[in-house]
């Protein structure tokens, strides 16, 4: 399926005061990848995404969805099928209930009110809050506003789910909550993230983007362990991949990470 | 400080009495915007003497506050906190008409009688204006605006201030607090400081819209608000509007209250 | 200050109700029209922090008293006339709604006070010439402080104004303009400081802000020729409406009602007078002004019904109204009281 294929051609961008926050970035993402996409703060990630997402244009290169080239003139019709959740949700939710919000998107596709409405519906469903539906956005917990968020973007039925941050600010509990409902997702992701045991759970391939530019693109557990390459990119190893807190003795190794067990178990403690 | 706590407090209160669901909170938005207009509009009709017969108005208030489940005391207090204005309006005309009046054995100056006629209609007008969003909520009560042909985008503007007042009262809370801990003693933002203090929440809040703007286009909007179907009036939401408007023409014409004193009395006719 | 339902009377109030649709008409579609849509969110985004600022209280130097910021005329600096009419327009029905200030038939009358003279007057007649020649520091407080202090002054004459038209009180013009006027002065001084010290601030930090507006498309520009011929005509014809409401007698349903329950009639007894001025000159202000219900005025001419005879000295009636008017509050309060108790019967009968 080519059209749910997404690229990036050496993407360049800076902001008016003349700072280069994107630089020669390119990437094909396909149907059904999910994508980290790691670096420090600052390094470009939001960016990258707002690129991506015809926000921002880039000053040079070019962003293909499928096989459309995005201009300002195709820019509606792709924007259908990319769904953007945005680091922090109270800018997402700006209607007065759950409900509006999340028929936000397909009213304004032109459905007619029955087909929005199962569209809101069904949205609300996947995420799990069909009861805060008539809730007010701005009374809703961290977490469920994350989710009503995740819920206003996955009612237009995107092709891809682009999320920055989906993580951040957020309690055990209700991460983990955002995470199982990542991992269940079928689209096709891309993640941006610091949170790398996130990270390490939903995604099978990570990028690495370091003051603008790509520092790595590869599978997921073989950057996540790579060490170097991580402090160099001003990143650690994530948590549940680091030694042994008690006896101090290297953790695991993949097979053991494959479990996702992600509470420190090791032999010390057997 | 106290103040911006009050506010948040009575937002978030009428905000969850109005998600309440008794037969009052399902009389149409509309129909109850009109019959709260049309009350306003009666007893503000009174003349500036008149106090005996805005009394019968209260039954409309006491029908709201006990069929919709709204508790009392912090409805008052919203009320009392607006009286202060027109007690120092309404003070005034003792001063300008002394001209008398007598009741029985009691004898007072008829600018007292304005005055009462203006708090009684002040505390009731301002009771059913509270108790209208109470029992309709902001985003249904947009949608009575609409129905009424109020511009679109006058409707989607008036729901975002609404939806954003929470995110930055409690900001500009935060930010008090945190400043009143650097000052101490001190009454409020010095004004050297207001600059840079409103400033910096000023130039966040154009940030905040430029990213509420970039979420609202990435999903399709493109200055039209396209708000969904607007619930249909019953003939019950009717009946409701037809019932009270009656009421109020009723106790407009004849005094109700002097009706029934004089059933006790036994004088007046 | 806040025009209020309890000072205004119907014809006022849906007059202006009507002036303020009007303009609120034509506002949105000026926005609709003229503007990229991205100010719609910064139009909402705008008001919530007009309202929050509004509850931040700053120290005034020299006074020892507090003030807070108004809004409108930053509004317009920031937004433009058109989009922040709109904008005060949905600040001043939150506030009459959630909080009771205003009221919904006082609604139109406080948008036009507060939001009218601000934006399309003091904003573009003295606003953006004392400006025009340059922005700096200086040109912003002089024409912050002078386009703030004009437009509440406008503010508070219309406030005057609607109150006299509606005559629900006793206060006499020149009393109540001496009053109005001095007191919104002061708030307008306080307004302009405010706005000047904003307004600075913002265009140090980030001045494309300010230039989007004043030399941005139609938005900022408010053709004046247009709005000097539409403000002519408004007033023309809401001080026509006005004028003739208030000269219809704005008691002459009250007179008819009367006749209608006969109970215009003077039964005071010989002695209550000495009584009264005994009482009177105990209870009310101002004991000597105007109290010209001298024994033989009222007693030789009880039929003449102008204002000053009106008083209804029937102790008969006045005694009803006491008594009934008591007994409604408590018949109100006991239908309250019933209708909590079946409620609680029946929500305890489902459970
Ligand atoms: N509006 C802007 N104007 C100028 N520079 C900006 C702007 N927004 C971001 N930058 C700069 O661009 C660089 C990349 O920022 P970006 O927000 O993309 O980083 P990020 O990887 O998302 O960081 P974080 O993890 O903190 O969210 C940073 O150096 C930042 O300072
Ligand atoms: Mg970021």
């Amino acid at each position: 399926m080519s059209h749910h294929k997404l690229e990036a051609r050496s993407l360049y961008f800076s902001y008016p005061d003349g700072h280069e926050a994107v630089k020669n970035v390119s990437f094909t993402i396909y149907h059904g990848e999910s994508v980290g996409l790691i670096g420090a703060n600052g390094a470009g990630k939001s960016t990258l995404l707002m690129l991506l997402m015809g926000i921002l244009f880039p000053s040079r290169g070019e962003v293909l969805v499928g096989d459309v080239r995005l201009t300002k003139k195709t820019l509606p019709a792709i924007r259908q099928r990319l769904g953007f959740v945005f680091q922090n949700p109270d800018d997402q939710l700006f209607m007065t209930t759950v409900y509006d919000d999340v028929a936000f998107g397909p009213r304004n596709y032109g459905l007619d009110e029955d087909e929005v409405k199962i569209r809101a519906e069904k949205a609300l469903e996947m995420v799990g809050i069909p009861h805060l539906r008539d809730r007010a956005p701005f009374k809703l917990s961290g977490g469920e506003k994350r989710v009503a968020a995740i819920a206003s973007v996955l009612s237009m039925q995107p092709d891809i789910l682009i999320m920055d941050e989906p993580t951040s600010a957020l309690d055990p509990k209700s991460r983990r909550r955002v995470i199982n409902l990542l991992k269940n997702f079928e689209h096709t992701k891309i993640i941006a993230s610091h949170d790398l045991d996130m990270v390490l759970e939903t995604c099978r391939r990570v990028i690495v983007l370091n003051e603008g530019e790509i520092a790595a693109d590869g599978i997921t557990e073989e950057i996540l362990f790579n060490k170097e390459l991580l402090e160099s990119c001003g990143l650690e190893i994530p948590l549940s991949l680091q030694n042994c807190p008690v006896c101090g003795t290297f953790k695991s190794h993949i097979s053991h990470v494959k479990k996702w067990d992600l509470s420190f178990s090791c032999k010390c403690q057997d | 400080m106290s103040n911006i706590i009050n506010s948040l407090y009575n937002i978030r209160l009428l905000d969850d009495l109005a998600r309440k669901k008794t037969f009052i909170h399902s009389i149409h938005p509309l129909i109850k915007l009109l019959t709260t207009i049309v009350y306003v509009a009666v007893l503000a009709s009174f003349e500036r003497h008149e106090v005996s017969a805005l009394l019968p108005f209260v039954f409309y208030p006491v029908f709201i506050l006990s069929f919709a489940e709204i508790p009392v005391v912090p409805i008052l207090k919203r009320v009392l906190l607006v009286e202060p204005l027109i007690i120092g309006i309404g003070i005034l005309n003792p001063l300008f008409d002394n001209y008398i009046v007598v009741f029985g054995d009691i004898v007072v100056s008829r600018g007292w009688l304005t005055f009462l006629s203006i708090f009684i209609k002040c505390s009731l007008a301002v009771t059913v204006s509270i108790l209208l969003v109470a029992t309709t909520g902001m985003d249904r009560l947009a949608i009575a605006l609409r129905m009424l042909k109020i511009p679109r985008i006058f409707a989607l503007q008036l729901l975002l201030t609404y939806r954003y007042i929470w995110l930055l009262i409690e900001e500009s809370l935060r930010m008090v607090r945190a400043y009143s801990l650097r000052a101490p003693g001190q009454k409020g933002v010095k004004i050297n400081d207001l600059g840079s203090f409103l400033g910096q929440m000023l130039l966040r809040a154009f940030d905040r819209a430029q990213r509420i703007y970039q979420a609202m286009s990435l999903r399709g909007f493109t200055g039209e608000y396209n708000a969904g179907d607007v619930p249909k009036i019953k003939f019950r939401d009717f009946v409701y509007f037809a019932a009270w408007s009656l009421f109020f023409i009723i106790a407009r014409i004849y005094n109700i209250a002097v009706l029934i004193g004089a059933l006790f009395t036994g004088v007046g006719r | 200050m806040h025009m209020a339902d309890a000072l205004i009377s119907p014809a006022v109030g849906g007059t202006m109700l009507a002036a303020t649709a009007g303009i609120a008409a034509y506002s949105a579609k000026k926005v609709q029209n003229d503007m990229d849509e991205s100010k719609i969110p910064l139009m909402g985004v705008m008001g919530a922090f007009v309202f929050a600022a509004q509850m931040i209280n700053f120290s005034i130097p020299g006074t020892g008293s507090s003030g807070h910021l108004g809004g409108g005329m930053l509004l317009a600096i920031l937004l433009g006339p058109y989009a922040a009419f709109l904008t005060m327009a949905s600040i001043l029905l939150i506030q009459a709604l959630f909080f009771g200030d205003g009221g919904l038939l006082a609604y139109g009358c406080n948008v036009f006070n507060l939001g009218f003279y601000t934006c399309f007057v003091a904003y573009p007649l003295i606003y953006k010439k004392l400006v025009r020649k340059g922005v700096n520091p200086r040109s912003i407080f002089v024409g912050s402080m002078v386009s703030s202090v004009v437009g509440l002054q406008l503010g508070a004459f219309s406030v005057v104004v609607q109150t006299l038209l509606s005559g629900k009180t006793e206060l006499p013009f020149g009393q109540f303009l001496l009053l109005m006027q001095p007191i919104h002065l002061a708030i307008g001084v306080i307004e302009g400081l405010a706005t000047a010290a904003i307004v600075t601030f913002i265009w140090r930090a980030r001045p494309e802000i300010l230039e989007r507006v004043a030399f941005g498309k139609s938005l900022g520009g408010v053709p004046i020729k247009k709005v000097l011929t539409g403000l002519v005509v408004a007033v023309v014809i809401v001080g026509g409406l006005l004028s003739w409401f208030a000269s219809t007698n704005p008691d002459g349903l009250e007179w008819s009602i009367e006749r209608v329950m006969g109970t215009t009639e003077l039964e005071t007894p010989d002695g209550i007078h000495k009584v009264f001025s005994e009482i009177q000159s105990r209870t009310a202000f101002l004991p000597d002004y105007g109290f010209k219900t001298d024994q033989d005025d009222v007693q030789n001419q009880p039929a003449v019904e102008d204002e000053e005879s009106w008083p209804s000295v029937n102790a008969g009636t006045s005694v009803s109204g006491i008594v009934g008017g008591a007994m409604t509050l408590v018949l109100a309060a006991f239908m309250g009281w019933i209708i909590n108790i079946l409620k609680k019967k029946r929500g305890k009968a489902v459970a």
